[in-house]
């Protein structure tokens, strides 16, 4: 009887590797968990889109959950996500924070005059020194960062109502929570 | 007709050019401080892998983010940092993705030693496997006094 059992071995070994593989089939290699998650945003000191004077720092940005969205106008994708930041805008969840990720200045603001601007401030990240801090691949990215400035979540590619729907709501629904509990809003 | 052996030639030639450029990698006009260390640059930028294409290493790769990381690695080694300093910037920005060869760590144990340990386990099930065969084989060859008499007799009557 035992030695029955014995010869089972090999196709327990099969049966087992087979799901794994047959899971990776549907794995997206472009989904790369980032390196950032858990960690604060990286120290920067740029200008704002629309006023070279204005500065902001990554200090600017703490006090609120908030949606960070690296964007360009030569981003097709970006252009496909921009209604729905729109919406998500209209509906005042929490601030929007654009990083026009090595774009040119005067095109970007060109850009949000004709389609609308979701931002709540505008970070004119013209060398990609912030996106690279950020570990960015390409536009759009966007990351949940709570309100201690900690980066929560990172999602690349363009959100949608899916997107928004069975993950980001969820978190941010979380994050404010925990963040009414410290005492900011 | 001479003219039209120089067009051709032309012809040849502009098309080698052309295809070469098709397959050229990227060439950056960074200058080193060294040769020693554009060497070392060169040979850490092929050992990084870039995210957004990913079965590239960061010299093939002509994306964006995969020159910003080059130019990176360059300035980085020009700047004095060590090899690891340099690794430690990209993982914590990008991931242990970057890396073409893992690190060896809890996490990838399996990756590191699972060959091994196959290995063995197969050796290990070749050696019981050639040991068993060859005790078989010699319980046939013994056969007892009573068997080997009643052989011997058969044989004898067989011969005549």
């Amino acid at each position: 009887m035992k030695k029955r059992l014995v010869l089972f071995i090999p196709l327990v070994l099969f049966l087992v590797m087979g799901v794994f593989l047959y899971k990776g089939l549907f794995l997206n290699p472009q989904n790369l968990d980032s390196a950032l998650e858990g960690k604060p945003i990286p120290a920067f000191q740029l200008e704002r889109l629309e006023d070279r004077g204005d500065l902001i720092t990554n200090e600017s940005l703490k006090g609120k959950v908030s949606l960070l969205n690296v964007w360009a106008t030569w981003c097709p994708s970006c252009k496909y996500e921009h209604p729905y930041l729109m919406r998500l805008a209209r509906q005042d969840i929490l601030p929007i924070y654009g990083i026009n990720y090595r774009d040119e200045r005067a095109m970007a603001i060109r850009e949000l005059n004709r389609q609308g601007d979701p931002y709540t401030v505008n970070i004119f990240d013209h060398d990609g020194r912030l996106g690279l801090d950020l570990g960015v691949y390409g536009a759009p990215e966007s990351y949940l960062v709570d309100h201690n400035g900690i980066i929560r979540y990172r999602y690349a590619g363009p959100i949608d109502q899916r997107v928004w729907n069975e993950t980001l709501f969820p978190m941010i629904e979380e994050l404010q929570a925990a963040a009414k509990l410290d005492g900011a809003s | 007709m001479n003219k039209l052996i120089f067009k051709f030639l032309g012809m040849i030639l502009l098309s080698m050019t052309l295809i070469s450029s098709a397959f050229a990698t990227p060439v950056d006009t960074y200058e080193f401080k060294s040769v020693d260390k554009q060497k070392r640059a060169l040979e850490l930028a092929h050992s990084l892998r870039c995210p957004q294409c990913q079965n590239q290493n960061l010299i093939d790769s002509n994306s964006p983010v995969a020159q910003d990381l080059r130019l990176e690695v360059y300035q980085m080694v020009d700047a004095g940092k060590a090899d690891d300093e340099i690794i430690e910037f990209m993982t914590s920005r990008y991931g242990e993705f970057v890396l073409y060869k893992p690190r060896m760590e809890a996490k990838t144990y399996a990756l590191w030693l699972g060959p091994v340990a196959l290995l063995l386990f197969g050796l290990l099930i070749g050696f019981f496997f050639i040991r068993k065969q060859r005790i078989t084989e010699v319980d046939e060859q013994e056969l007892s006094a009573e068997d080997q008499k009643e052989l011997d007799k058969l044989l004898k009557r067989a011969d005549k």
